[in-house]
């Protein structure tokens, strides 16, 4: 059973993977068949499915980034539906983190819920990143979440996370059932204040 | 200080600040689906817990349902048990389910409107993304993902951020042949497919003003392709007018009084907004998409652009939308040859958008290599479409008539493209592989101009059918 402290995103360290380009979308991230399972199991091998078969290139079939886990996108990463099986398919292929220049805010919500970090780096530095985990897939990538920056190498970036999400992952707080729970009686009093909850 | 609807519904579910900043915000109305629930009924059967206000939360059939044969067990058996798993945990934590036996089934976003469980002044989540949908009657309402699910099945609440409000306003009269979906698509191809993001939409403007409330819902259901999580249209007249007599609206002395707090939450005069932004309702044409997001669409009498007449940053994206659509930039996007043609999906699946494209029907025969689907958004919709005789006319015509579903909006029952198809759809994204073809190619518009494109066999003009 995982302690209270295993929850907490502070520092992050991992292998990168670039993956360029902006606006892709959670279908492509997991085509709409995988959503026919009941469960997220297995799910992680069907992450980008179709982007791989069609670009044998794909940075997720290349063996120089087996075991990354840090993941650097572009502009409005994870756009569209709001299937969390995308995210429950990076996580699962072994992304713990991702670093871009902005995200679907579905996506972005769902990923705070798994306890993955989704930073935003402006297009500069993201290029820069992506260019330098290619030429060295075996360096590092150290995301400090608190700090809200990136190291690789000798070079530090500014990578944000907005402060609500961002105290939830460094508190480790961010898998909110518990919290919510513990509003008590109050739900029940915002509720009853609310008319239609009433029937007028 | 005049407040916006967003304030108020806003402070009014409201429960607290959480430690985080954010706000455990209450959702008045949950609606759920067979495909982004059964792990989070799992999650509250792992964690011992129950439902918190059951009677808060509706659920029906969509997504992985067959549009042909909806008698169980259906031929897929993925779809099947997730079926299974459905009507289980509907049953398990006492819930209420609008399945095919009801007469009240139908993609979740037409059904909400349809039966009155959308009212003005609600939070409204639902594990889709285009719960947006909603905010046409003025409410708040937002897609989230499964493990969200959880928690307002848990605890009726959400933590989240208050996002900015932009103002969209469309001034000016619509020609014959623009349509809302004219006008969603040329609202996200001005502001971006990410100018939404960290914004709420609020639209208005005498355009707005004028539209149904089918309409409107066909306008806030694609908020989402533009970014922003939730777009809204203020309460009026025709809200009003929509909810009374809906089984699931208050009746009597009940909606009058439900009518002076609808119009209480309203936007009041002179409230202020992060941004503005301007639409010319006079100007627009019919839209098609020609791309691989729903920003890349051009007027139907134009070109398709040139990736050089992009922004740098956006060029690679222009190089790819045209490598898998087969397009050359520069080339007309009326005459583009079509393979299938769809009218559905919660964009444009209601009543109003099958009375448009039979208009169309009537004027020809679906092109011989054309394969052509109508599929009403609900059983509601699809008894009053036959009603009327719609599906008479779309029959003879060479459509073919369906049950309600989300069908080929998403490809996750049979109804897919093949191979490279082209489609005209009457739906909301043009992602690659969204038809359910890996390889398939997708073109965003109207309803009208999609019964114009499958009579045609090509993108027509449908102001030249309809004239």
């Amino acid at each position: 059973m995982s302690t209270v402290t295993d929850f907490k995103r502070r520092q992050i360290s991992g292998r990168g993977i670039p993956v360029t380009g902006n606006d892709i979308d959670t279908d492509r991230i997991i085509p709409a068949r995988f959503l026919k399972a009941v469960t997220f199991e297995g799910m992680g091998e069907h992450a980008f499915e179709d982007a791989r078969k069609q670009n044998p290139e794909h940075p997720f079939n290349s063996p120089a980034y087996k075991g990354a886990s840090v993941l650097v996108v572009g502009q409005n990463f994870g756009c569209g539906s709001s299937r969390e099986h995308a995210p429950q398919a990076l996580m699962r292929w072994g992304i713990s983190t991702i670093v871009g220049g902005s995200f679907g805010e579905i996506f972005f919500g769902n990923c705070v819920m798994l306890g993955i970090p989704c930073l935003v780096a402006t297009q500069a530095d993201l290029e820069w990143l992506q260019k330098a985990i290619e030429r060295a897939p075996q360096t590092p990538v150290q995301v400090d979440v608190e700090k809200q920056e990136v190291r690789f190498g000798d070079r530090v970036i500014k990578a944000t996370v907005p402060d609500g999400p961002r105290n939830q992952l460094v508190a480790g707080t961010w898998d909110s059932t518990a919290v919510l729970l513990e509003a008590g009686a109050a739900i029940e009093a915002t509720a009853g204040k609310l008319p239609y909850v009433q029937g007028f | 200080m005049a407040r916006t609807l967003l304030d108020k519904v806003w402070e009014a579910h409201s429960v607290r600040t959480l430690p985080s900043g954010q706000t455990q915000l209450l959702i008045g109305l949950h609606l759920i689906h067979e495909v982004t629930t059964p792990q989070a009924f799992q999650m509250l059967k792992d964690a011992k817990l129950k439902v918190r206000m059951p009677e808060r939360t509706f659920g029906t059939l969509d997504h992985i349902i067959p549009t042909t044969d909806q008698a169980r067990p259906y031929a897929d058996p993925m779809a099947e048990d997730m079926a299974a798993h459905m009507y289980r945990n509907m049953k398990d934590f006492g819930l209420n389910l609008f399945d095919m036996a009801t007469g009240k089934q139908g993609i979740v976003h037409v059904i909400g409107p349809e039966l009155g469980l959308t009212q003005p002044g609600m939070t409204i989540a639902c594990g889709d993304s285009h719960t947006a949908t909603h905010g046409a009657v003025g409410a708040i309402a937002f897609g989230i993902g499964t493990t969200q699910v959880r928690d307002v099945l848990a605890t009726q609440c959400l933590s989240m951020a208050k996002p900015k409000l932009r103002q969209v306003r469309v001034d000016g009269t619509l020609a014959r042949g623009v349509y809302a979906k004219d006008v969603i698509l040329a609202i996200i191809n001005q502001l971006g497919v990410k100018g939404g993001v960290g914004y709420a939409y609020e639209y208005a403007g005498d355009a707005i003003d004028r539209m149904t409330m089918e309409e409107r819902l066909t306008l806030c259901n694609m908020s989402i392709e533009g970014g922003a999580r939730f777009g809204y249209v203020n309460p009026d007249a025709t809200t009003i007018e929509y909810l009374r007599g809906r089984p699931y609206a208050p009746a009597g002395e009940k909606f009058e009084r439900a009518v002076g707090w609808w119009k209480s939450v309203a936007t009041e005069p002179g409230a202020t907004f992060d941004d503005v932004k301007r639409i010319d309702g006079n100007a627009l044409e019919p839209v098609v998409t020609w791309g691989i997001n729903p920003e890349m669409s051009v007027g139907v009498t134009q070109r398709i652009p040139a990736p050089e007449s992009a922004p740098e940053a956006e060029r690679p994206t222009y190089r790819e939308a045209l490598a898998h659509m087969g397009f050359e930039a520069g080339q007309p996007i009326k005459g583009a040859k079509i393979d299938v043609a769809f009218v559905g999906s919660c964009t444009n699946g209601r009543l109003s958008d099958l009375r448009i494209a039979a208009e169309v029907a009537k004027k020809g025969k679906v092109a011989k290599h054309v394969r052509a689907l109508i599929v009403p958004g609900s059983q509601q919709v699809a008894k009053a479409a036959e009603a009327e005789g719609l599906h008479e006319i779309f029959q003879a015509a060479g459509f073919q008539w369906r049950k309600a579903g989300c069908s080929m909006c998403l490809g996750m029952n049979d109804d897919k493209l093949q191979g490279r198809e082209m489609s005209a759809s009457s739906s909301n994204r043009n992602f690659i592989g969204r038809q359910g073809s890996p390889t398939g190619r997708t073109l965003l518009m109207s309803p009208a101009m999609v019964a114009a494109a499958a009579i045609t066999g090509s993108v027509a003009d449908v102001r030249e059918i309809l004239k």
